[in-house]
């Protein structure tokens, strides 16, 4: 079943800052969307909002799920509504495990818990994150690829219908950006995974092709276009888009 | 009637030693000062509240223990069960015997009086003194050089006696290069008591000594109880205290380096929630070269209830390489949870290595936020947050059985169907 991710006049404030200005986007099952913008454009406010994190205030506007309003539910009713925020820095949680986690994901959502745990060696073996880490607690003592394996094999074991992943690309060698990319990619054939991937850079996009680039700067979108956009920042940068610099 | 007289002291029975320890601790417990929230080591308590003369003794034990408390768990060399301050009941794998193990009541075993009192000596804390003048029966574990328990030994103190004063005793006698690990489990029924436990530490040269403590005591009992250990050359004590029940629960924790290359790890979880008070008082004693101690101690406090934790690492002119650590963290899962944390340094030797860390917060926003993000109801988050958060010292808990009873009752204070 197609699934569309529908944000409308999205206005957002930071410590009574505003930093969206009015964003519109809207994504279905199995495409990819890239937002691309310079440092301070407003980008990890964009994923932090539609994922409800604490400490950020929705001004106006919608973000809907197949119709369903999602600002108006707790991060945990979004995640089991189908949405997944893969993290810049994932936080660390002492004591608790990757399985721990899932397990109680799975428990929660009203699927079987006791398929998580074969599930999880699985995806770490595809992702190619060490079986032993799997033992730690959530992202204690993990390199910074290991940290986004981590969370692109959760992205996996959940199945969510849309990942918003917030510069899942940063603090991360070549060969993991590259096991990152092909999973998310992998995961929109699989199970129509459509994907917002948020980045400051061109270079996960060699990887994970996107279907449209959003050029996002100041808290709008100044430009949206086809893969070519993105490799037209690559060329000329941020500043020659209208609006910037 | 008050068991806190000369009368009530000379009327227990025993050995003609352990009569006239009794006596010197009622001469003294009558000249010490009784303790007030004035004094700086009852700062920060209730204790103003307990009123020592209205508890009378202990009647006789009764003959069954609640279903509740459990004696089964599984693989121990041993197994002691004191009920109301008196052992009733005492084994010891007959293998461990025969290597010259004692493990008894202190007034059956000959030359007893050469261990009881020896590590606490005369504390300086009143309430430990009362149980030198009024204690009837300490159990006391006799580990000789090289043996080494491969098993835990257990002991379960039970107490039910509503509006009595208790005071038990075990003492851990561990020969040089021997090794033995005890369980402690602390219960009591719901009546009104106040339970004085002493518990005394000893490890000789080379020897290794673990004592684990999970005091779950029933809500209108208070609890003041003194642990002091005493590490010779190269040996190794581990404590770890699990503190859950009573109303007012205070351990004093002491630990004494005394010989060169000693170590000492010191660790607690606890979680309080109602109307309870947890109340720790440590020190990590350096007395001798190139020790190391490493105490971590971490609580929850939930509901209107309050902990105190405050430590000492004192290092003596004499103890150069010294390297202590104390670290104590704690979760506020109200707004109404109060927890006090004061680490406290008394360095008199410039070649050591000490650090000591404090907090006290609320869950963190960002770690909860992480597992809701994944899909997990905000209450079941904390839940695993707090689980967690145990986690480093829970896994210093030797013995399965012992790690699953705390993880079950953490679940049932944070509410968790199990």
């Amino acid at each position: 079943m197609s699934s569309v991710l529908e944000i409308t006049g999205l206005r957002a404030a930071v410590a009574g800052k505003e930093i969206l200005h009015g964003i519109d986007l809207r994504i279905a099952s199995g495409e990819v969307h890239a937002v691309m913008g310079p440092n301070g454009a407003g980008k990890s406010t964009l994923s932090s909002v539609i994922m409800g994190k604490p400490g950020y205030e929705v001004l106006d506007g919608t973000v809907t799920l197949d119709g369903v309003d999602m600002l108006c539910l707790a991060p945990w009713e979004r995640a089991q509504a189908g949405l997944f925020l893969g993290m810049q820095y994932p936080t660390e949680v002492g004591g608790v495990g990757v399985v721990d986690l899932l397990v109680e994901a799975a428990r929660s959502a009203g699927r079987d818990p006791s398929l998580v745990a074969a599930a999880v060696r699985a995806e770490a073996d595809r992702i190619g994150l060490d079986a032993k880490l799997l033992q730690r607690s959530l992202n204690v003592d993990l390199s910074g690829g290991e940290k986004k394996r981590n969370e692109t094999l959760q992205l996996a074991v959940l199945r969510p219908k849309f990942a918003i992943l917030d510069e899942i690309d940063s603090g991360l060698d070549i060969d993991a950006l590259r096991a990152v990319a092909q999973r998310v990619e992998a995961a929109t054939e699989e199970f129509g995974l459509g994907v917002l991937a948020i980045t400051h850079y061109y270079r996960l996009l060699e990887e994970l092709k996107p279907d449209v680039v959003h050029i996002l700067a100041r808290g709008v979108i100044v430009s949206s276009g086809g893969p070519e956009l993105a490799e037209q920042v690559e060329v000329d940068g941020y500043a020659a888009f209208a609006g910037i610099g | 009637m008050n068991t806190l007289t000369f009368a009530a002291s000379a009327a227990l029975d025993g050995p003609d030693w352990f009569a006239q320890f009794r006596r010197s601790g009622a001469e003294a417990f009558a000249a010490a000062t009784r303790p007030s929230s004035e004094q700086e080591i009852w700062r920060y308590s209730r204790i103003g509240e307990l009123d020592l003369d209205g508890f009378g003794p202990p009647g006789a034990a009764e003959a069954s223990l609640p279903a509740t408390v459990d004696t089964t768990l599984a693989d121990l060399a041993g197994l002691a069960v004191v009920q109301n301050g008196r052992v009733i009941r005492c084994e010891l794998s007959p293998e461990l015997a025969a290597r010259g193990v004692k493990f008894a009541s202190a007034v059956e075993l000959d030359h007893a009086e050469a261990y009881v009192g020896q590590v606490i000596g005369r504390s300086d804390d009143a309430l430990a003194v009362a149980n030198d003048a009024y204690g009837s029966d300490p159990l006391l574990l006799v580990v000789p050089r090289g043996v080494t328990v491969d098993r835990p030994i257990m002991v379960v103190d039970w107490v039910s006696a509503g509006g009595a004063a208790v005071f038990s005793r075990l003492v851990v006698q561990a020969d040089a290069g021997s090794a033995v690990t005890v369980l402690h489990q602390q219960r009591s029924d719901d009546q009104n008591c106040w339970i004085a436990p002493v518990v005394e530490l000893h490890a000789a040269r080379d020897a290794r000594v673990g004592y684990m403590v999970l005091q779950d005591l029933g809500v209108a009992s208070w609890q003041t109880a003194t642990v002091v250990a005493e590490a010779h050359q190269q040996s190794t004590i581990d404590v770890v205290a699990a503190a859950f029940g009573g109303h007012y629960a205070r351990l004093r924790l002491d630990l004494r380096l005394v010989g060169r290359g000693a170590s000492g790890n010191l660790a607690a979880l606890y979680f309080a929630d109602g109307s309870q008070m947890f109340d720790f008082r440590t020190l990590q004693d350096h007395q001798a070269p190139d020790c190391r101690s490493d105490l971590l101690f971490k609580g929850v406090v939930d509901g209107q209830s309050h902990s105190v934790y405050s430590g000492m690492i004192h290092v003596r002119p004499e103890a150069r390489g010294t390297n202590a650590l104390q670290t104590n963290r704690n979760i506020k899962l109200s707004d109404a949870a109060w927890a006090d944390s004061v680490p406290n340094l008394q360095i008199e030797n410039s070649d050591v290595r000490c650090s000591h860390a404090s907090t006290v917060g609320p869950i963190d926003q960002e770690q909860r936020f992480y597992l809701e993000s994944r899909g997990v109801p905000t209450r079941r988050a904390e839940q695993l947050i707090v689980g967690g958060f145990f986690d480093d010292v829970a896994t210093r808990l030797p013995h399965d059985e012992l790690r699953a009873q705390i993880a079950a009752l953490v679940g049932t204070k944070l509410g968790v169907a199990s």
